[in-house]
C-alpha cells in the first residue's frame, strides 16, 4: 500500500505531479490544436505573418511611417503582445469550458488558467527562434548582443502579469460571463495602447515628468520596448528620432522594474481572487 | 493510520437556486437584491465511516446522495459543517470525466491519470495494468472519439481504480457497461474490500446495497434517514419510496361468477390479522372465494405458494378435491402451518385453483407480505450444523 512519506517528500511528490498535470494538458491543448492538419505548427505563424504583411502596408507604404526595418520592429513587439493577450483571452475561458472536469473531478484546480499560458508560451518560444532564424538569413546580426539578454527580464515581467491576470479573469468569468466581454475589448484597445505599431518616440513628446512613469504603470509597455531594444537593437532613425528609446539597459530595467511590481501587485490579487472564488467553482458552473 | 476513513459532521449544504440569476455586471448592479430562493441539499449530515467498511448511500432521487459524495469528494464545498478524510481519495462521480476525443485511448490514460493524482512515472508502471483490465489492447492507440460508449465507460473505470485510492467514492457507475464487465467491476470492488479499503457509494441498487455493502446510509430530502444494516436499510428506503408493499396484481379470474377475498395472515384460521411471525410459531393463511356451482364442480385442487424475494418459491401447500368445500358460494380456504420453519424475510402468498388437468382456473396473489423472523442474522435459514474437524491429507 501506500508508502510512508515524509512530509517534506511528498509536497515534493505533489508539486511533481502538478507539474506533470499542467504539462500534460498543455500538450493535450496542442495535439488537439493541430491535429488533422497539414501544417500543423506552421499555421500559428500564419497570424503574425498576415499581422506583418497587413501592417506593413498600412504604416510603412500607406502612413509612410518611416521605420527601417518595419517588420523586424513590429515583431519584436507583436510576439511578446501575442503571448500575453493569446494566454489572457484563453484563460477566461479556461474554468467555464472545463466545467465537466470541475464539477466531476478533484484535481488541482490551480493548472486550469496556466494551461493557457503554458500553451502560448510554447508558440512564442518557437515564433521567436524563427524570427532569430530569419534575422540571420536576411544577415541582420547586430541584435547578437549582451543587449538581447533583456529578452529575458521582459519575458519574465510579460509572464508575471500574463499569469495574473489569467487567474483573475478566468474566476472572474465563472461569475460574471461578461468578463469575456470585457476582456476582448480590453485586449484590443490594449494592442494599441501599447507601442507595438508605432515608437514610444512618437509618444514621449506628450508625455511630461511623471506622465512617463504613469505610461510604464502598464507592464506591456515596459516589456514591448524591451524586447524591441533586444530584438530590433537598430540605432535607426525615423522621421528625425531614434526608433529606440534608448540605447542602453538600464533605461529598460528602470522601467521593468515598474512593470515588475505592478504585475506582482496583479499576481497576487488574481491569485488571491481565484482562490476565494475557486471554492464554489463546481456550484456555480 | 485512523480507523475513520470518512468523519462528516453536522453537514449542511445550501443551494441558491436564482430564479433569475444575475450572470453579469449589469444585471448585477441594476437588481440589488437578487430573486433567490435557498434550498438545503443537506441537512446536518453527521456520518463515521471505519476504515475497510463498504457503505451504500441510497435514498430517492434528489435526496442529497451525490451532493454528499461530492462534498466528500472535494468538489462541493459544505455550507456549515466539515468532513475530513484519512487517506487517498479517489472519486468516480463520472467515468473518463476529462477524456479528449482527439486524444488516443493511451494519452488519454495518461492525462486522466495525472488528474486524478498519479505521477507519470507511477502511470508508467501501471499503464499495462490498466489497458489489461479494460481489455482494450487493440484500440488503445486509436482517438477515443471512435469509442463506443461501453470502451469509454471500461477505459474510465479502468483508470480510476488503479489510482491506488485508499478511500473509493463512487457513484451510480457500476450500472454501465456490459454484463461481463460489471462482473469485473464487482470483482474489483472485492478485492478492494479484502485490502480494508473504504467503499461509498451511491446506487439504486438495492439488491446490490443488500450484497456487497457492511452498512448503509438512508438520505431523504437532504436528511439522515437512517444509518445501518444494509437490509433494514433497504426496507427504510421502500417505505419512503413507497415500495414496501409488493406490487399489486390484478386477480386472474375467468368472470364475474369467480372472485376473491382479501387475504389474511394470522396465528389461527380466522384469528386476528398479524404481519410478524417467529420462527416456531403457527401461521394460518386465510383465503376467501367467491363461487358458482360451476366452478366447485370444475375445480379440484388448490396451491397456496409463499414466495421470497425475487418471487422464489420457498414452500408449496397443495389441496385436493377432498379438501375443498362442495358447495357454492363462500368459500374460506385456510392453508396452516403449526410450526413455522426457521427463516426470515418477507414472504407474499399467491393462491391458484386448478382443474383434474391441472389446468389453471383462477391466481390470486397477496398485495401485502407477512414477515418472518428466526432470530439469526445471515442467510435466510437457520439450520442445525455440526462441524467435525481433523487431520487429513487433501487428495
Amino acid at each position: 500500500m501506500a508508502q510512508i512519506l515524509s512530509a517534506d517528500a511528498r509536497t515534493r511528490a505533489q508539486r511533481r505531479v502538478r507539474w506533470e498535470l499542467l504539462v500534460g494538458l498543455v500538450r493535450k491543448d496542442l495535439k488537439v490544436k493541430y491535429q488533422g492538419s497539414v501544417l500543423g505548427f506552421l499555421w500559428s505563424l500564419a497570424n503574425p505573418l498576415m499581422l506583418l504583411i497587413v501592417y506593413s502596408f498600412v504604416f510603412q507604404v500607406v502612413l509612410n511611417n518611416g521605420i527601417p526595418k518595419f517588420g523586424i520592429f513590429l515583431l519584436s513587439g507583436l510576439l511578446v503582445w501575442n503571448l500575453f493577450t493569446g494566454s489572457v483571452s484563453f484563460a477566461t475561458d479556461a474554468v467555464v469550458g472545463n466545467s465537466g472536469l470541475v464539477k466531476k473531478v478533484r484535481f488541482p484546480l490551480n493548472v486550469l488558467p496556466l494551461t493557457p499560458v503554458g500553451f502560448n508560451l510554447v508558440h512564442f518560444g518557437l515564433q521567436l527562434l524563427v524570427l532569430v532564424i530569419v534575422m540571420l538569413v536576411m544577415g541582420f546580426t547586430y541584435f547578437l548582443g549582451w543587449g538581447l539578454l533583456l529578452a529575458i527580464p521582459a519575458t519574465v515581467v510579460a509572464l508575471l502579469l500574463t499569469v495574473g491576470l489569467s487567474f483573475l479573469v478566468a474566476a472572474l468569468n465563472v461569475r460574471y460571463r461578461d468578463t469575456k466581454h470585457l476582456v476582448e475589448v480590453a485586449l484590443m484597445a490594449g494592442f494599441w495602447v501599447n507601442p507595438i505599431v508605432y515608437t514610444l518616440s512618437q509618444v514621449q513628446p506628450h508625455l511630461h515628468g511623471w506622465h512617463e512613469w504613469a505610461y510604464f504603470l502598464n507592464p506591456m509597455a515596459g516589456v514591448v520596448v524591451t524586447m524591441q531594444r533586444a530584438f530590433y537593437a537598430d540605432d535607426a532613425v525615423a522621421n528625425g528620432k531614434p526608433v529606440l528609446a534608448d540605447p542602453g539597459y538600464t533605461y529598460y530595467l528602470e522601467r521593468l522594474a515598474i512593470g515588475a511590481v505592478v504585475s506582482a501587485l496583479l499576481l497576487w490579487l488574481g491569485l488571491r481572487v481565484y482562490r476565494r472564488l475557486s471554492a464554489d467553482f463546481a456550484e456555480e458552473l | 493510520m485512523s480507523d475513520i476513513a470518512i468523519h462528516a459532521n453536522e453537514v449542511s449544504k445550501r443551494f441558491m437556486v436564482h430564479t433569475e440569476r444575475a450572470t453579469s455586471f449589469k444585471e448585477r448592479i441594476v437588481r440589488h437584491r437578487q430573486a433567490a430562493q435557498e434550498f438545503y441539499a443537506l441537512r446536518d449530515v453527521s456520518v463515521e465511516i471505519e476504515r475497510g467498511t463498504t457503505v451504500g448511500l441510497i435514498g430517492p432521487n434528489g435526496s442529497g446522495k451525490s451532493t454528499l459524495l461530492k462534498i466528500l469528494a472535494g468538489i462541493l464545498q459544505p455550507t456549515s459543517g466539515s468532513v475530513s478524510a484519512n487517506g487517498r481519495i479517489a472519486s468516480l462521480l463520472e467515468l473518463g470525466a476529462g477524456f479528449n476525443g482527439e486524444l488516443t485511448g493511451r494519452e488519454n490514460v495518461y492525462l486522466n491519470a495525472a488528474l486524478l493524482g498519479l505521477s507519470r512515472r507511477e502511470t508508467d508502471r501501471l499503464f499495462d495494468a490498466i489497458v489489461d483490465f479494460s481489455e482494450l489492447e487493440e484500440f488503445i492507440d486509436n482517438p477515443v472519439k471512435h469509442y463506443s460508449s461501453g470502451m469509454y465507460v471500461r477505459l474510465g473505470f479502468s483508470v480510476a481504480v488503479h489510482v491506488d485510492p485508499d478511500i473509493l467514492l463512487v457513484d451510480e457507475v457500476l450500472a454501465v457497461g456490459d454484463e461481463h464487465f460489471a462482473r469485473k467491476c464487482l470483482a474489483k470492488i472485492a478485492e478492494f474490500q479484502s485490502e480494508q479499503r473504504t467503499i461509498l457509494f451511491v446506487t439504486h441498487g438495492l439488491g446490490q446495497v443488500e450484497q456487497i455493502c457492511n452498512r448503509a446510509i438512508v438520505l431523504d430530502h437532504g436528511r439522515l434517514q437512517f444509518d445501518g444494516d444494509p437490509e433494514f436499510a433497504t426496507e427504510e428506503l421502500r417505505k419512503i419510496l413507497g415500495t414496501d408493499k409488493p406490487i399489486e396484481r390484478p386477480d386472474i379470474v375467468p368472470d364475474d361468477s369467480l372472485s376473491f377475498g382479501k387475504v389474511i395472515f394470522s396465528a389461527t384460521p380466522g384469528g386476528e390479522p398479524q404481519t410478524e411471525f417467529r420462527a416456531g410459531e403457527p401461521l394460518a393463511i386465510r383465503v376467501p372465494v367467491h363461487l358458482t356451482q360451476r366452478w366447485v364442480d370444475t375445480i379440484d385442487s388448490a396451491h397456496a405458494v409463499v414466495m421470497g424475494v425475487g418471487d422464489l418459491p420457498i414452500w408449496i401447500m397443495n389441496a385436493t378435491k377432498a379438501d375443498l368445500p362442495r358447495h357454492s358460494g363462500e368459500w374460506m380456504l385456510d392453508f396452516v402451518v403449526p410450526h413455522l420453519p426457521p427463516i426470515r424475510g418477507r414472504f407474499v402468498v399467491a393462491v391458484q385453483l386448478s382443474t383434474a388437468d391441472n389446468e389453471p382456473i383462477a391466481a390470486t396473489r397477496t398485495g401485502h407480505a407477512f414477515r418472518a423472523e428466526a432470530g439469526h442474522t445471515d442467510g435466510l435459514m437457520r439450520v442445525e450444523y455440526q462441524i467435525h474437524s481433523a487431520e487429513g491429507v487433501i487428495a
